[in-house]
This record gives C-alpha cells, sequence and structure tokens, in this order.
C-alpha cells in the first residue's frame, strides 16, 4: 500500500516541470529607527508554498504588487536561493544546477531587459545563439521561425534601443525561446502593450504552447492574458497561496456575478422580479436589459427561461466576472484568516 | 577550446561591433585615454626637472617604472575596469540575466564591454617602454627578458584581480565606488612610484596587501640590479606572478561570497 503510494509520487515528481515544496524566502529590512540604532524586520516574501506544474501545463500566477511573485520566480530559475523548503525545476536544483537549467528554460521579465541595448535583434540572437552553444547552423531555422511567427522582420536590423516597447518584447520573448526551452516563464510580459500587441503576443503564445508543448508560467495583472493562456490558476497573497484551481472554480468559490445582455425584440418592462437576479441596468426604452446573477444560485437556462415569458429575446450575451474583481474578493474573503 | 571560447568570442565581438558603431565617439575617447596617459607621465617629469633620484632611481628608471605600471593598468582597465560598476549591473537587472545564461556569472561580467577606447592609454605606456628601455643601462641576460614579459601579464592580472575584489565588495556597498576606486586607481597611482619614497607602513600596504609595488617597481629594481630599499628586497621583483596568484585568489573567493550573498544563500 505504502509503496503503491511512493510509487505514485515518484510518478508526479518525473512529470512535474516545476515541484515547490513548503517554499519559503524570508528577507531582512532595515529601517533607520533613531539615531544609532536600526530596527530590523523579517518579513516572509514567499510563506510555504506548495504546488506541483505539469509538463506541458499553463499556469497563471496571480497577485498583488508585493505578493510574493517575483520572488517566487526567482528561486524557480535559480537567481534566489530559497529560505527553506524546496524547489525542483525540470528536475534539476535551479540554484546548484543553474547552468544546466539555464538551458532548459527561457525567462522574460517584462520590465527588465535581457538584450543588448545597443544591439539589433539579429545580433543579439547570434550572441545568444553562441552562449546557448546551438549547434552550427541549426538554430537559424528557430530563429526565422520566431521572426516570421512574431512578426519580427520589419525591425530585426534595428538596435534595441530605438525599439518601441512592444517590439522590444516580442524581441525579448523570442530571444527566451531561441534555445527552444521546454518551459517559458513570463514574468509580466503584457505590462503597458497595447491592445493590439497583446492580442498578437497571445496568439503566438498559445500557438508555441499547442506546436512545442511548450509549458508556461506566467505572472501578470492582466486578467485577460490569464483567461485566454492558462488552465490553472496559482493566487498568492503576502507570500501564502490563497487559491489553486481553474478560473470557474475560483469564480465560483468567490460567488462573483456573471452579467446576462438581452436585447428584446419590442420594448419590455424592466426586469425588476427575475428569481435569482439582479437588474444591473435597463435602457429607457427597456430594449436592452443587464441582468446579473450568481453561478450556483440559478442558471443562465433558468434566467432565460423566465426572461421569455415576458418579452421575445432576439439576442443575449453573458459576460463574464471582471477577474481584478474576482481576485479582489479573493483577498477579501482570505483576510479575517490572516489576522 | 575553440568551441568552448565561442560564447565569449560571440561577447566580446558583440561588444567591439557596438563600440566601432559610434566611431567619432570612439575616437574622442581614446583621444582622451592618450592625454590621461601623457599628463600622467608629464608628473614624473616635472619631479625630474626638479630632483635628479627620486626614490633612489634617476629618471630613465622612473620612466621604465612608469611604463611598466601603466601598461598593467590600463591593459587591465581596458579589460575588467568596467567590473567596479557593479551597483549599475545590480540596478538595471543585468546580473539577473547573466544568472539566467548558461555561463559563470564572472566571465559573463568581464566580457559583457571591452573598452577599447582604453587603448590610448596602453598605447601611451608602449610609447614611454620603448624610449625608456634603451635610456637605461640594463645588463640583458634571457633570466631579465622574461623577467620583462611575466611582469607585464602579472601586473595586467594583478590590476584585473584588484578590479574583480572591488566589483566583489560592491554586493555589500552598493555606493561604494568610491570606497573601491581607493584601491584600484590608488594602486595603480602607487604603482607608478618607486615605493621608496612611501613610509614604510604605506609601502607595505602597496607591497603586501595591494600588490601594486609588484607591477612596476620591484620588477625596474631587478632590471637594473638596483638593491631594494628596507623590507623590499630586489629579489621579491621575480615574485609578480606568485602575487597574481594569490590575488586572483583573494578576488575569487570574494566574487563567489559575493554572488552567494546576492543570491541570498550567505548569512
Amino acid at each position: 500500500m505504502s509503496m503503491a503510494i511512493a510509487v505514485a509520487h515518484a510518478d508526479s515528481a518525473t512529470d512535474a516541470i516545476i515541484d515547490v515544496r513548503s517554499l519559503s524566502r524570508r528577507f531582512t529590512v532595515r529601517s533607520p529607527g533613531g539615531r544609532l540604532r536600526r530596527t530590523k524586520k523579517t518579513v516572509d516574501a514567499v510563506d510555504a508554498l506548495t504546488f506541483s506544474m505539469q509538463r506541458g501545463a499553463a499556469i497563471g500566477y496571480i497577485g498583488a504588487n508585493g505578493a510574493g511573485k517575483s520572488t517566487t520566480i526567482k528561486m524557480i530559475t535559480g537567481i534566489l536561493v530559497p529560505s527553506s523548503g524546496s524547489v525542483v525545476t525540470c528536475g534539476l536544483d535551479p540554484v546548484r544546477q543553474r547552468k544546466r537549467l539555464a538551458r532548459r528554460i527561457g525567462v522574460v521579465f517584462g520590465q527588465r531587459t535581457q538584450l543588448w541595448w545597443d544591439l539589433p535583434l539579429r545580433e543579439s540572437y547570434r550572441t545568444l545563439a553562441a552562449i546557448h552553444r546551438l549547434p552550427g547552423d541549426s538554430w537559424v531555422a528557430r530563429r526565422d521561425e520566431l521572426i516570421d511567427r512574431l512578426d519580427l522582420a520589419s525591425f530585426v536590423d534595428t538596435p534595441v534601443r530605438q525599439l518601441s516597447l512592444g517590439q522590444r518584447i516580442r524581441g525579448e520573448i523570442a530571444a527566451a525561446l531561441l534555445h527552444s526551452p521546454e518551459l517559458l516563464i513570463l514574468d509580466e510580459p503584457t505590462i503597458g502593450l497595447d491592445v493590439l500587441s497583446k492580442e498578437r503576443l497571445r496568439v503566438f503564445l498559445a500557438e508555441q504552447r499547442a506546436l512545442h508543448g511548450t509549458s508556461l508560467l506566467l505572472t501578470t495583472h492582466d486578467m485577460d492574458d490569464v483567461q485566454r493562456l492558462t488552465e490553472r490558476l496559482v493566487v498568492v497573497d503576502h507570500g501564502q497561496m490563497i487559491y489553486d484551481g481553474d478560473l470557474p472554480g475560483l469564480v465560483h468559490r468567490v460567488g462573483a456575478e456573471r452579467v446576462m445582455v438581452l436585447d428584446f425584440a419590442a420594448p419590455t418592462p424592466p426586469l425588476e422580479d427575475v428569481p435569482g437576479t439582479r437588474l444591473v441596468h435597463s435602457e429607457p426604452d427597456g430594449m436592452r436589459q443587464r441582468l446579473s446573477f450568481v453561478p450556483g444560485h440559478t442558471t443562465a437556462g433558468a434566467v432565460l427561461a423566465s426572461v421569455s415569458a415576458r418579452g421575445e429575446v432576439r439576442d443575449l450575451s453573458i459576460e463574464e466576472p471582471d477577474i481584478e474583481d474576482v481576485v479582489r474578493r479573493l483577498y477579501l474573503s482570505t483576510e479575517p484568516y490572516r489576522q | 577550446m575553440a568551441e568552448a571560447l565561442r560564447p565569449y568570442r560571440a561577447l566580446l565581438g558583440s561588444r567591439l561591433r557596438a563600440q566601432m558603431a559610434y566611431r567619432r565617439s570612439f575616437a574622442m575617447d581614446a583621444i582622451g585615454s592618450i592625454a590621461v596617459g601623457m599628463f600622467e607621465f608629464a608628473e614624473i617629469y616635472v619631479i625630474f626637472a626638479k630632483v635628479e633620484f627620486l626614490g633612489g632611481l634617476d629618471f630613465a628608471a622612473a620612466a621604465l617604472l612608469f611604463a611598466l605600471a601603466n601598461l598593467g593598468f590600463s591593459l587591465a582597465d581596458m579589460v575588467v575596469g568596467h567590473a567596479d560598476q557593479l551597483p549599475t549591473y545590480l540596478r538595471a537587472g543585468t546580473l539577473d540575466a547573466f544568472l539566467l545564461r548558461p555561463l559563470p556569472v564572472l566571465t559573463q561580467l568581464i566580457t559583457s564591454d571591452i573598452a577599447l577606447r582604453r587603448v590610448g592609454r596602453a598605447g601611451m605606456a608602449v610609447v614611454v617602454l620603448a624610449i625608456a628601455l634603451p635610456l637605461n643601462d640594463i645588463a640583458w641576460s634571457p633570466a631579465k627578458v622574461g623577467l620583462l614579459v611575466t611582469a607585464i601579464s602579472a601586473g595586467v592580472s594583478i590590476f584585473a584581480a584588484l578590479f574583480v575584489c572591488a566589483a566583489a565588495v560592491q554586493f555589500w556597498l552598493i555606493e561604494g565606488s568610491e570606497f573601491t576606486n581607493a584601491f584600484t586607481y590608488g594602486g595603480s597611482y602607487a604603482s607608478q612610484y618607486p615605493a621608496s619614497i612611501f613610509v614604510l607602513p604605506v609601502r607595505v600596504l602597496f607591497t603586501f596587501v595591494i600588490p601594486a609595488a609588484f607591477v612596476g617597481y620591484l620588477p625596474t629594481l631587478v632590471l637594473l640590479d638596483l638593491p631594494g630599499p628596507p623590507g623590499l628586497p630586489s629579489w621579491l621583483g621575480w615574485c609578480g606572478p606568485l602575487m597574481a596568484v594569490v590575488t586572483w585568489g583573494v578576488a575569487l573567493i570574494g566574487w563567489r561570497a559575493g554572488i552567494r550573498h546576492y543570491t541570498g544563500a550567505g548569512s
């Protein structure tokens, strides 16, 4: 019996691309306190974090500023040593086997460049190919694929310092993928990008996953990123995990509301008493009305059934909850436990 | 071997191409670097306009000392001098980028720049060396030729190690470049003068703590068959390579500790 469990555990460990157990990182913060004495304070940036990421999976790692996201990523990639607990990435100890790990992961920090500001992307890629000792000219095909898919061709010969933010981020992502890593870690990749650039990037990342089976760990403030790119969410607050699961589960847990937008064929009186719903807004003529409801209390089907009795529905759409709001609710709901 | 060095060839090559892209600024820097070397030599020249001997050396010997010290320092400065800019690397996150690449961090730091513009000062030192060698009355032997060559390479090596020490210290002292400059640039300054002019504690400091005397002064004594001042027998002039190894040992231990401090493994 115990043997079977041990085997099952070993299996899950070899299949995990990131395996984090009771991971903690404390920082000592010194602040000037009196004339001579400085006070020391210990801050738990990451506190007993445990999660495991399967090969090929995509996780959205969510949290407010200072929640411990970047600290976790630094420990996963070998930049920072854990205070306690363990982290295994691609089956390696990130700090001790840093150089071996570097060949197998690609990392992009949205606000920090890993390119050479005075070189064009093309030169940067040649240099990176040499750094990773990519054999002969085989990397050229990969580079051309990335240039094509990320649409870099028009500025690949321009020095990086002259690129726009969106161009540079795309260049950074190509740089991180040049050596075909098994695991791609993106820290705030879409921060500061315009809508079109964000969209292009999401399409590209989804395509890379489908094509190469690249595992993806993403930290972001942008909830569309999460919705579009990941199937699992890990939410941290004050260094502790407060949620691990999929998006519908999170929405269900905090009781976030969905909104049904109804277009009627003819003016309809305000739908003020549909069971399980709340009228958010009704246009003066009643042609378009918005009803919010909490999944679990009622269903979209039940709402539609009772609405249809009041008037002819010409069209309808459902707005999913704003995830920033969901996370905010999650923070609020866990607040009492931390006191 | 060629394959092992491929990343560094690419890194340095890209640095050189980037510098050459700004030709005018490169030319200005190179001229400025020659000017620095000339001013430093002018200082020696002015001193010898007033005195015939300084610390037991005449002008020709002092010029030889100047050339050895400057050549060692300027070559080291060209290759490793940017290492004491470590806080800039830390702030820009460049060090994190280094940690995410499959190469040792120190070799990445060293090859992250090569200040070719400083070649001017090294060129100046070579010119002074070419003039000073025939001016001096040296009893040449194969051993002395060997000494000259090893003294120059040991000098480069010692100053390079001092720059790495300075970089390592700055993992702790984030704004410490003024402090570490006292040792690197201070060591360079001290190395241009005969150590015999310093009072004994300073002489010991710039010989055994910061081995500046091993770069120029001590090899000059051996080349000219001069006895050393108290505390510095001239046979020490043969020990440059040994001091270089020791300094690099300290530098590497310090660097390792610095990286451990940065990644949070220390303390």
